[in-house]
């Protein structure tokens, strides 16, 4: 009986719910005197955020900036610390990025339901900016969103594929 | 501390406590969310403006409580002409308990029908220090807590718990968890009970740019309980008082109780 069970929640959790689970960034080329590249910060949350899912940060490792990432820092990142959860990695430079969360098992597992991505960057000595992307899961067919910024993210595209 | 000195602070505080000096008595710290490890720096303050420096408010007996319920550092505790400061050390992730408060006395009477008075933290030496002649003989005890809370990473309850001991307020909202347009839910507590219709009056910062105090207020429900929806990002003084008979020395005939806290609330 043991072994059966063992057998069946390998199943459940290798099971993947979507293929690919692609977000891409544009960060914006900026023309200031000083310029640092932003601190990006990746999420999920439903309606009445009961559940809250973060997916991964771009930092340079200078943790006293973290909190000016301050939505993610609120919702998640203050209860989080190093290594931060999700695909973390160092911050990138102007131009188009692509990264793609499928791989992590805490999305697959995800209940169905609505949800938003939620992209957050804060620059030091520059400004912050959120942008929030709906989506269905699991997604019965590929689905696409897109938002864009105003200061501090160019254009973000999500792409589901199931 | 030299006598004279303490005495200074003690009168400054005392005075402070009276109604014909309506200054605000505050403190500030430098931040209130922060997410590594570091010294936070706070300033006390007696003014009319929030927050402007105006007169030093005495912090000899400042306590900080961390995270975990101990004793957290506090180094440069200094008194300078307009304020005090003194650093707070950060180190364990949680909340920090910031808290100024020192009982005292003050004591009114007549000699000859002439009025004086006399301030000091012990009652039994002040009846003792009383003219033989004296008449009308009055005394206050007066407790002024100024607190204010910081926060390393996650915010925690620890250090927040209510002593039971004078007008507290029991943070069913964190003070370090306050964001524009929200509402915080708290509760009035006198001596660990719900203390019901009081009056708390809150100030946003930065009066000196504006032309008005935008000052409001909330009166504690038979719970106890307040709920402050803050307008805007910013840095909040709360003030609120009362007075009964339970005094600490039997000869005291009132008992007044000030809390004054800053708070901070953050864009969303």
């Amino acid at each position: 009986m043991r072994v059966l069970l063992t057998f069946c929640l390998a199943l459940v959790a290798s099971h993947s719910l979507a293929e690919s689970f692609r977000v891409e960034v544009e960060v914006p080329r900026l023309r200031v005197a000083e310029y640092h590249a932003p601190y990006v910060a990746f999420w999920v949350e439903n309606p009445d955020r009961s559940t809250i899912l973060p997916l991964g940060l771009w930092y340079d490792d200078q943790e006293k900036w973290l909190k000016d990432i301050r939505q993610w820092w609120r919702r998640t990142g203050r209860g989080q610390s190093k290594p931060y959860d999700g695909l973390t990695g160092a911050t990138r430079p102007p131009g188009n990025h692509s990264i793609d969360f499928a791989e992590l098992k805490a999305l697959q597992d995800l209940p169905p339901g609505e949800y938003e991505l939620i992209v957050e960057a804060a620059r030091e000595v520059g400004g912050r900016e959120v942008l929030r992307l709906p989506f269905q899961w699991p997604a019965e067919q590929a689905q696409t969103q897109q938002a864009s910024g105003d200061n501090e993210l160019g254009t973000v595209t999500l792409t589901i594929t199931p | 501390m030299p006598s004279l000195l303490k005495q200074l602070g003690l009168a400054t505080l005392l005075a402070a406590a009276l109604p014909a000096h309506a200054h605000k008595l505050w403190l500030l710290p430098s931040h209130t969310a922060v997410s590594e490890p570091q010294w936070v720096t706070v300033d006390a303050s007696i003014s009319n403006e929030i927050f402007g420096f105006e007169r030093a408010y005495p912090v000899d007996t400042v306590q900080v409580t961390g995270p975990s319920g101990e004793r957290a550092a506090v180094d440069n505790a200094t008194r300078m002409h307009t304020r005090s400061v003194f650093d707070v050390q950060l180190e364990q992730e949680g909340s920090y308990r910031i808290a100024v408060a020192q009982p005292g006395f003050f004591l009114m009477y007549e000699v000859d029908g002439e009025r004086k008075r006399a301030r000091g933290n012990d009652a039994a030496q002040m009846l003792k220090e009383l003219p033989a002649n004296a008449s009308n003989v009055k005394m206050m005890e007066s407790h002024n807590r100024l607190e204010t809370v910081v926060t390393l990473g996650a915010p925690n309850n620890t250090a927040l718990n209510p002593t039971g001991k004078g007008l507290e307020i029991e943070f069913l909202s964190h003070p370090n968890d306050l964001y524009a347009g929200e509402t915080a839910k708290w509760r009035l507590l006198v001596d660990g009970k719900p203390a019901r219709n009081l009056k708390v009056e809150l100030v946003p910062g930065g009066t000196r740019y504006r032309d008005s105090q935008e000052d409001w207020s909330v009166t504690s429900d038979k719970k106890g309980l307040v709920e402050i929806t803050w307008p805007s990002a910013g840095r909040y003084f709360l003030e609120v008082g009362t007075s009964d008979k339970q005094t600490s020395h039997p000869k005291a005939d009132e008992r007044r109780l000030q809390y004054l806290g800053t708070f901070e609330v953050l864009p969303m």
